[in-house]
């Protein structure tokens, strides 16, 4: 066994050592000790404790992945598990010794004696280096003098407030009670009981991945599954309060945590679950790519159906709080899939998308409001208003577009990100006050009326929402299969090329703007008349920026990924809402690991799978 | 009566003068050759013919009708096709689905036919017809660029650098499919910097210099002539 081979064990110290930092980092910044507050099981672990334990658990699966590799048989796979376990824990243990009074020598020993490990490791690399370059000694020295400066820095925060904790704020009890599991007043008990914790979990994650693959799936879907339904205790029992009694969600949920028999029963029997899709689902697809054509269709239909009446249905089954969420991420589905049409479709970078959006809550809030504001008092209602508004979104995105159309990439994307600005100014200035009511907005916007009657709640408005979002999705799927889709796509590949073709780029692109925009008008109209009242705060350039990261997490091109990446990024903030300013700390970071690990988006379009892995396989044709 | 007529242009980019009055003909059938060193203007004459670029001064006739301001995209309809410098296939696109782009301005119902055709001239493209064009070799990216072209109809093809980055092998190749193309009955204008392949299947060459044309004649003159010869041909 030699595990000690250098690339293996510095992957396992690597890593391991990653894992480590990322638990002291969540732990100063303070999400340790939140997330403790969120029972996963009732009286059994808290969030924060998953956190703990999901570090090296993941590391150790994904550590095993990359040294099977290696081939070394099981043992060193597992007590590499268990290293990372170990190193994972390190950090967090060495933070709770300094912050322990007792222990607080060894915080002061350190610090003098950091300068000189530093300094004597740099003179032994020159010793070393003899005939190494110029650059490698640079780089050991200005390694050691920023060992040197911030050790020396703390040396004197150290001195001078003879505390830590006036430091790292966060590294407080609640974080010590987290970490030690419970044991704050026995120092040696909780760092013992947080490394056997961490170090078992590390094992885990190893075992984990030895195991066959079907119970692994299994295993994982039902860990997932219970997790997940843990985490998100308070959604979920909102859902079951439409549809269970309260006894039964009593036995199930002791206010919003889920009891310890529920979550074992919901583990098994995920597991289950998972357990007879890894047994039988590929036999279910390979049983679906033998079937005729004919039978093929019919059962797409059948899922088509059974789909549209779940979406039918499903204000009914989330109950209200959940259809407002809803309603919220159709909206940015319609935005979403309008400015797929310039995004996707056509490959102009429009960071303006929020000018449409504007201009349809504007028109909507000023046409129809009853309030000192509306130009008409109720003459005019939501649906007369609907196509105006869109019509008045199609044309500002024209005028916008007129100017900007020699432009291309990112010179396009700076112009329009400019003329989203503009409107933002221009809706909170005062020279549009008597029109638009500058900063105090437009208020008592009536809601849609719908056969006589008044489509007030989420759970109703939930339907235009759905009924737009369908003609949209329809109206894309065909303009994308039509020759103005062809057009489009010569544009996005090359646009002198496209010319070369006989293709008008001036008309093709004014027509992607101004359909585009199209969606954005009604997606405005439909959020002023359900929140009632708009407010120039409401349009910032976030609305962009938002509905642009939506469509490349989802997958560009590809509508089913823009209603994925409108329900992760629109979706999982207002789920997460308990987590306070975490969620944006957990948004940017899923932002960057998807970017990282999954740049093609969560549902990628055949097209673009290709663009980022080119030279695999014809995918366009291979999948007709 | 001349196909293609060019006459006196100045072309400019910004306050650089890029082209100090080009003036050629070309006539129905044949294959002319533009030749010239880096920066002589080959390609801006070339641009400034399909309506990528506006001459400043001077007009571009094609059947006697002044095209000097007509926009690229109309030209295609006209009969006038291009295949841009760097080949300039849609990358992502399959092979076939490039070909059809070609064909973007027609709505006849040939273009069946003409894709058989166009299979017929690249056999080569057929057996990967289904493959993204940017897994391409640099050869049949070429190729695929001329045919796509060529999937308009045109009557007047603009080749520009059609040897650029490819193999001396392979250049071979794509000069005897210009051959076989102009032999089809569809004009040529080549602009190469490769002078010497260009003047063998040429009928006539314009030797570009600084924006002028310093030298014009027939190929098999401007073979032997002595300046081209020497800068040009690389023979002392």
């Amino acid at each position: 066994m030699d595990l000690l081979r250098s690339q293996t064990s510095q992957k396992i110290l690597i890593f391991g050592l990653f894992s480590g930092a990322f638990i002291l980092f969540t732990g100063a910044v303070g999400m340790i000790a939140a997330f403790h507050e969120r029972e996963v099981v009732d009286r059994f672990i808290s969030l924060g404790q998953l956190l703990l334990l999901m570090a090296p658990f993941v590391t150790a699966y994904y550590v095993s992945r990359q040294l099977s590799d290696f081939d070394e048989g099981k043992a060193p796979l597992l007590i590499s598990g268990v290293i990372i376990g170990l190193m994972t824990a390190l950090p967090s243990i060495i933070l709770l010794l300094f912050n322990a009074d007792e222990y607080r020598f060894l915080l002061d020993i350190c610090l003098r004696v950091i300068p000189f490990v530093a300094a004597s490791l740099v003179a032994w690399r020159m010793h070393r280096a003899g005939a190494e370059t110029q650059t490698a000694l640079g780089i050991w020295l200005m390694i050691a003098f920023l060992v040197g400066i911030v050790t020396f820095s703390f040396a004197l925060i150290f001195e001078i407030k003879g505390d830590l904790r006036t430091v790292l704020v966060n590294i407080d009890r609640d974080w010590v009670e987290v970490v030690t599991f419970d044991n704050r007043n026995d120092l040696m008990r909780g760092i013992g009981t947080l490394g056997l914790v961490s170090m078992a979990a590390g094992l885990a994650g190893s075992l984990l991945y030895l195991m066959p693959a079907v119970p692994r799936r299994a295993l994982v879907y039902g860990l997932s599954v219970t997790v997940l339904v843990g985490a998100f205790g308070e959604t979920v029992r909102l859902v079951l309060q439409e549809n269970l009694d309260r006894d039964t969600l009593r036995e199930i949920f002791r206010r919003d945590t889920l009891r310890q028999n529920a979550a074992l029963a919901l583990f098994v029997i995920s597991t289950a679950a998972g357990f007879l899709w890894a047994m039988y689902g590929s036999q279910a697809r390979a049983r679906f790519g033998d079937m005729k054509t004919s039978q093929r269709r019919t059962v797409n239909i059948i899922g088509l159906v059974l789909f549209v009446i779940f979406m039918l249905m499903l204000p009914w089954l989330i109950g209200r709080t959940l259809s407002d969420v809803a309603v919220t991420i159709g909206i940015f589905v319609l935005m979403g899939l309008g400015l797929n049409i310039a995004i996707g479709l056509a490959g102009l970078l429009d960071l303006g998308y929020l000018t449409n959006y504007a201009v349809g809550a504007y028109i909507l809030a000023v046409l129809t409001s009853i309030g000192p504001l509306g130009l008409f008092k109720g003459t005019f209602t939501f649906w007369m208003v609907i196509p105006l508004a869109l019509l008045a979104a199609m044309f500002a995105g024209f005028i916008f577009a007129v100017p900007v159309l020699r432009m291309r990439g990112d010179y396009l994307a700076i112009a329009t990100l400019g003329f989203g600005e503009i409107i933002g100014k221009l809706a909170i200035s005062d020279w549009l006050k008597p029109l638009i009511g500058g900063a105090q907005g437009v208020q008592a916007i009536p809601k849609p009326i719908f056969l006589g009657a008044e489509l007030k709640n989420p759970e109703q408005l939930y339907y235009i929402v759905l009924v737009a979002s369908l003609v949209t999705l329809f109206v894309s799927i065909r303009l994308n299969n039509s020759r103005t889709g062809r057009q489009w796509m010569a544009i996005r590949e090359d646009e002198d090329v496209a010319t070369a073709m006989g293709i008008d780029t001036a008309r093709a692109k004014l027509l992607a703007f101004t359909l585009s925009a199209a969606t954005g008008g009604v997606a405005g109209a439909i959020f002023a008349a359900k929140v009632g009242t708009v407010f120039p705060n409401s349009f910032t350039v976030f609305i962009s920026i938002n509905v642009l990261s939506l469509i490349i997490v989802g997958g560009i091109a590809s509508n089913p990924g823009i209603v994925v990446g409108a329900i992760v990024l629109i979706g999982m903030p207002e789920l997460l809402r308990e987590f306070s300013d975490f969620r944006f700390l957990m948004y940017g970071a899923l932002l960057i690991l998807m970017m990282i690990k999954r740049p093609q988006g969560l549902i990628p379009s055949k097209i673009v799978t290709h663009e980022i892995r080119t030279g695999v396989k014809p995918a366009l044709a291979a999948a007709e | 009566m001349a196909l293609l007529e060019v006459n006196d242009i100045h072309t400019y980019y910004g306050n650089i003068h890029a082209l100090k009055g080009v003036s050629f003909e070309v006539d129905t059938g044949e294959i002319i050759a533009l030749i010239g060193s880096n920066g002589a203007g080959k390609t801006t004459t070339l641009r400034t013919i399909s309506g990528l670029m506006e001459p400043r001064e001077g007009a571009v006739y094609y059947e006697d009708e002044d095209i000097s301001n007509t926009r690229a995209d109309l030209l295609v309809s006209k009969g006038i096709s291009m295949v841009p410098e760097g080949r300039g296939v849609f990358a992502k696109l399959t092979v076939e689905e490039n070909l059809d782009m070609g064909a973007y301005i027609r709505r006849d119902s040939g273009i069946k036919d003409d894709l058989a055709g166009a299979f017929e001239l690249f056999p080569r493209l057929e057996e990967r017809k289904k493959q993204v064009a940017g897994t391409l070799s640099g050869g049949e990216q070429q190729m695929l660029a001329i045919a796509r072209a060529l999937m308009s109809k045109p009557r007047l093809l603009l080749l520009d650098e059609p040897s650029m980055g490819l193999a001396p092998v392979l250049v071979d190749g794509v000069f005897d499919t210009i051959q076989r193309i102009a032999n089809e009955g569809v004009t040529i204008l080549l602009v190469e910097q490769n002078a010497h392949m260009a003047l063998q299947i040429a009928d006539r060459g314009y030797v570009l210099q600084s924006g002028e044309v310093a030298i014009s004649d027939t190929a098999a003159n401007l073979q032997q002539n002595e300046t081209v010869q020497k800068t040009y041909l690389g023979i002392d």
